[in-house]
């Protein structure tokens, strides 16, 4: 009884004073709920789909969002995690239960030497030069088809589970922790060095901190996590293909990161939510299958231009407010804050006795 | 063999510099990475193909309203949709692509997604050393040279070249001086579109025409503009000639060179950034803050 009370007061006072924070709790309420209520394959499959790709773009935001290392080739994480895990899988037998680990820590290799690759690029520099990474993978695998499978890459991988139900639910723990590994590594003292980093570099090494180190877990971190998607990705379609290594997935982890609003981690989550689905949804109608990517890319468009600081940051910005004293975020229709009663929207409050 | 690798090294060479010399222009005047730089290069063979094939133009006239066309569309584009958003780098990033994606589904619906190939505009060959290299391909060498020189010309003998460079450099004491920095960008980028159009209308009778042709110049661009160093013209012009030589030397030279191009290219753009991060001739920019 003890602990009930205390979860609903907890509930109550942590989670449903802050629109956002009621968001998030619905969004994993719903993604629980997903198979029990509505238990289609097509539409779990939608999901998984989706959330192995808000791994990936939330690992890039952790990488360009707050370490400010702007990736275009974060698809090499994804390829690498996958074509790992599908060549273990495929030459040695092995379960995909182990070669999805052995190819998360492969792209954290990868990863770890990307950042060596990067450490004294910085800027559009850095991103053009990531750009070329996963490309030069790509040449080197059409380059020995027996060994990569060529253009067609490795098929006829086994699944981690074979019903779509454990499918989904694979997919959706796996996002919930790395998402929340994620926010928590952003939200820590090491996500505060991470911000240090990419507004001003010299700076942060001016006062103290070892940039070079930071800067190397960062691409060891992000490159893990989206190794993580890209394998559970490759077992999931049953096929590690180049287009895990393509530009366009490069692209499209930009796209839903600065949609989504970079540097929140939970932007890019929300991006890929809204947006992998609308473009699957699109792909249901006859005449408008062709014309999906050129729906996509025109919603982005038109949305940015309202909203450049991406969309997630503007909805936040609506429905909460920042108290100018303290900082802590409060709903938009207190008038004072929720923590130390000064007065929000510069309307004038006198600060509250204690009692 | 090293006949063709001297010519098909001289004609990438040709159209890589077209392509590069406008994006490091853009970028350092309005630091804006433009990644439908090379749409627009597509967009412009679409509108040759459509005045040339289907409007049956005359061949001259058709080219040169392809890529007045272009760069009006060009403009279009900038003061709609990047203008907007110009103080958000990210925003910038993504409308570009966007741009570019929407760019490539339009010509996929309006022309399908085959390829399309567009009859020699001039033919016979001309004939030097015992091997015969078609006009068409000389074509584009010389035009490529015409239009590199004209935009030296243009950079570094006229006021509005000297005003692009100013702003380049240093976009406030250009404004400072009088320079109209918003119009020096949109002149700038003008002059970088027209480039990419005129490199897409005269390589459109030689390569084959479709949606996604836009994205391979992309990436050997965007290396090309690294290697050189971002912003620098000449850094760009030797970037052309470094990759569109080892291009050609790997299709021939090397087995599965092919798929390899591609790779080789990125790995010396990579080798040279280890050395020297700046590119070849890039200026280390100060931190902008």
């Amino acid at each position: 009884m003890y602990l009930l009370r205390r979860a609903w007061a907890n509930l109550k006072n942590e989670i449903l004073v802050l629109p956002s924070r009621v968001l998030v709790a619905l969004w994993v309420l719903g993604l629980a709920l997903l198979p029990v209520v509505w238990p289609d394959p097509y539409i779990l499959r939608i999901v998984t789909m989706t959330c192995l790709f808000a791994i990936f773009a939330a690992s890039w935001d952790l990488l360009a969002g707050f370490a400010g290392q702007v990736s275009f080739g974060h698809a090499l994480n994804f390829g690498t995690g996958a074509y790992a895990s599908a060549l273990l899988a495929q030459n040695l037998g092995l379960s995909p239960w182990i070669t999805v680990w052995v190819g998360a820590l492969v792209a954290l290799v990868i990863g770890l030497a990307t950042g060596w690759l990067c450490l004294r690029l910085r800027g559009s520099y850095l991103s053009l030069a990531t750009l070329a990474l996963p490309i030069i993978v790509i040449g080197v695998l059409f380059a020995f088809p027996n060994f990569s499978g060529g253009e067609l890459g490795i098929s006829g991988l086994r699944r981690l589970t074979t019903s779509p139900v454990g499918n989904y639910a694979i997919a959706a723990i796996a996002m919930l922790v790395s998402v929340f590994a994620m926010w928590l590594i952003a939200d820590s003292k090491f996500g505060l060095v991470l911000h240090a980093i990419r507004d001003d570099e010299v700076a942060a090494r001016a006062s103290g901190i070892n940039t070079t180190r930071y800067k190397l877990a960062v691409f060891m971190l992000s490159a893990l996590f989206a190794g993580v998607s890209g394998a559970l990705y490759s077992h999931f379609l049953r096929v590690a293909g180049p287009s895990t290594l393509e530009v366009a997935l490069s692209f499209q982890a930009v796209i839903w990161g600065i949609f989504g609003g970079a540097a929140t981690i939970y932007g890019p989550v929300a991006a890929v939510f809204l947006l992998y689905p609308f473009t699957e949804w699109l792909g249901n109608f006859e005449r408008l299958s062709e014309l999906r990517l050129l729906i996509f890319a025109v919603t982005v468009l038109v949305i940015l231009l309202f909203m450049p600081r991406g969309m997630v940051s503007w909805v936040r910005d609506k429905i909460e407010s920042v108290c100018p004293r303290c900082k802590a975020r409060n709903g938009a229709w207190r008038r004072e804050c929720r923590l130390c009663g000064a007065g929000l929207h510069g309307a004038f409050a006198p600060a509250r006795r204690a009692p | 063999m090293l006949q063709d690798i001297l010519i098909t090294g001289l004609i990438n060479s040709g159209v890589y510099a077209l392509l590069a010399i406008g994006f490091s222009l853009i970028f350092g005047v309005a630091r804006i990475v433009n990644i439908a730089h090379t749409a627009f290069y597509m967009l412009a063979a679409y509108c040759f193909y459509a005045l040339l094939v289907t409007a049956k133009l005359d061949v001259l006239v058709a080219g040169i309203l392809a890529i007045v066309a272009i760069t009006a569309l060009s403009l279009l584009c900038y003061k709609i949709i990047i203008e907007p958003v110009r103080e958000h780098q990210a925003a910038v990033l993504i409308a570009t692509i966007a741009l570019a994606t929407i760019f490539q589904e339009l010509m996929q619906v309006g022309f399908g997604g085959h390829y399309l190939g567009i009859p020699s505009t001039i033919g016979g060959a001309f004939t030097i050393g015992g091997m015969s290299i078609p006009w068409q391909r000389v074509l584009i060498i010389v035009v490529a040279a015409a239009m590199l020189a004209a935009t030296w010309w243009l950079l570094y003998r006229t006021r509005l070249g000297l005003a692009i460079r100013a702003t380049a450099n240093d976009r406030e004491a250009a404004t400072l001086m009088g320079m109209n920095a918003d119009r020096v960008a949109m002149a700038s980028v003008a002059i970088s579109v027209a480039l990419a159009a005129v490199a897409g209308v005269v390589v459109a009778p030689v390569f084959v025409v479709d949606p996604r042709m836009w994205l391979a110049p992309l990436v050997t661009m965007l290396a090309i503009v690294v290697l050189g160093g971002l912003g620098s013209l000449k850094g760009s012009l030797i970037g052309a000639l470094t990759i569109g030589y080892v291009e050609a030397i790997t299709v021939f030279a090397v087995p599965a060179g092919a798929y390899l191009k591609g790779a080789i290219a990125l790995s010396i753009m990579i080798v040279v950034l280890l050395v020297r991060p700046e590119g070849l001739y890039g200026v280390a920019f100060e931190e902008e803050r």
